[in-house]
């Protein structure tokens, strides 16, 4: 069985500026990727590249055999099957929280109103929420909306999760209940990317560490191996300045 | 002031009902009519062409952004007597007053709509966008069950205030024999000759009543919105323990 995700020769310019150079990489079923490096160096650019909220302008983004940035792609369809987490929440305020779940699944996938809101209540247990339900988003502090938010992704059922920065808009005594919640996920297997800066998370959780720079991934290796030795200066000296504070 | 009274008392069904059921509904019920339908008919078109503005397809956006500049640029009277003059050669016979005066604030309301719609939209952080987009929801079901719900609650008191502008307009059917609340007035205050002042007095009270109780209206359903929203204040994580999926670890 071939990688889920595959990044063939991606390129992606803003303007004059090239935020992705040559990229390629792979992720495979039930991998856990974290992905780090300075800020700008295209870290959240490449995640959004995954599921189309950001187009590329050359190569190839491969998704269990489709094409995501092909002309013909079913894009919303396509959509459904990778979820997104982003560090702002972006939970919908109009709507309760067991709203917010329930209405992609219904209003997609077509799923009857009674099996939703099971659904929701199953998902808000799973992230720790069940008493949360008919409460609306304002009420929630920032990690609860956030688990709330990696619980309406799951609604979808998709095989893989993309998560932009999870952690960042988060006060600090909030950051411990999100990445619980992802590493319980890990822990069933799903397949994952993560853009982060929680390095004690990378290193208990991913599989692989992507180091990026400049719109390129110098390093992909083990957390043992990329923490202990990282092999690329850039990466030596951003693990340096890390410690360093 | 008590002179006020006996003119109300004597024109009082005039002012309220016009010539009705004696002939066309006027007066204060007309200027109500004319406005309640100008909404109805304005706020879809306005939403859509607010809509059109912002939407990615040229073809689209421009045309709205001409029609809304074009209408925003021209004194409201002017659009009156367009639509007095063009409509009858367009469809090749008369309309009434009162369909020319609606037809007149349904073009030119909309456009104003279009621009508090559109305020409404771009005022939304774009995550709520993406979020929605990335869940795979469709552009149209994206606008229908994320983004318009929200900007349309926002825009609410712009859109009363709005209501309250057309209310307003309405009284410039005056000019081509719309029976309502003004011109019903200038009848009476004609028929007696030298009370001008205390007939244009109930007028202006009564433009008063009603936009004032609609803009106290629109202020009590959005508190009541907003205190849905918010019926408690955020709870500290503290408080509701989250069950963790597995033992936390140190971080």
């Amino acid at each position: 069985m071939g990688p889920m995700i595959m990044f063939n020769q991606v390129n992606k310019w803003y303007g004059a500026y090239q935020a992705l150079t040559n990229l390629s990489a792979e992720i495979n079923t039930g991998e856990v990727v974290v992905v780090c490096g300075p800020s700008g160096s295209g870290k959240s650019t490449l995640i959004r590249t995954v599921n189309r909220l950001e187009p590329i302008d050359d190569g190839q983004i491969v998704f269990d055999g489709i094409d995501i940035h092909g002309s013909s792609t079913r894009l919303n369809q396509l959509r459904t099957r990778i979820g997104f987490v982003f560090q702002s929440f972006n939970l919908f305020p109009h709507v309760s929280v067991a709203e917010n779940i329930m209405m992609s699944p219904m209003k997609v996938l077509g799923v009857k109103r009674t099996e939703a809101r099971r659904q929701a209540g199953e998902l808000l247990e799973r992230v720790g929420l069940s008493h949360k339900a008919d409460a609306y988003p304002a009420q929630l502090s920032g990690g609860q909306q956030q688990r709330v938010a990696i619980a309406r992704a799951l609604a979808m059922k998709p095989p893989v999760m993309l998560f932009d920065e999870p952690t960042s808009a988060l006060d600090p005594e909030m950051v411990g209940e999100v990445l619980s919640v992802m590493r319980g996920l890990a822990q069933e297997g799903m397949t994952m990317m993560c853009v982060t800066h929680e390095m004690n998370f990378a290193r208990d959780v991913a599989d692989t560490i992507w180091f990026m720079d400049q719109g390129q991934i110098l390093e992909k290796s083990k957390p043992e191996q990329f923490f202990t030795q990282p092999q690329h200066p850039r990466a030596q000296r951003f693990l340096s300045d890390l410690r360093s504070h | 002031m008590f002179e006020i009274f006996t003119i109300l008392h004597d024109n009082g069904m005039l002012l309220l009902m016009g010539q009705y059921p004696n002939g066309p509904i006027g007066g204060v019920l007309c200027t109500l009519l004319i406005s309640v339908l100008a909404v109805l008919l304005a706020f879809p078109i306005g939403v859509l062409l607010g809509l059109a503005r912002l939407s990615p397809w040229r073809w689209l956006s421009w045309p709205a952004t001409g029609w809304v500049y074009l209408l925003r640029g021209i004194p409201l009277m002017m659009v009156v007597f367009w639509t007095y003059f063009c409509v009858p050669l367009l469809i090749g016979h008369n309309i009434s007053g009162f369909a020319t005066m609606l037809c007149t604030l349904v073009i030119y309301e909309s456009a104003y709509i279009a621009e508090i719609v559109r305020g409404g939209i771009q005022a939304l952080p774009h995550g709520q966008y993406e979020a929605s987009r990335a869940l795979g929801m469709s552009h149209l079901k994206t606008l229908r069950l994320v983004i318009l719900p929200q900007a349309l609650f926002n825009t609410l008191p712009s859109l009363v205030s709005q209501l309250v502008s057309i209310i307003k307009d309405s009284t410039l059917g005056y000019v081509i024999n719309v029976p309502e609340l003004t011109f019903a007035a200038n009848q009476v205050s004609n028929q007696l000759l030298t009370k001008p002042f205390q007939v244009f007095a109930i007028v202006a009270l009564s433009y008063y009543l009603i936009c004032f109780s609609l803009t106290w209206l629109a202020n009590k359903l959005e508190a009541h919105i907003a205190q849905k929203r918010r019926q408690a204040p955020p709870q500290p994580a503290s408080v509701a323990p989250a069950v963790m999926l597995t033992k936390p670890s140190s971080q």
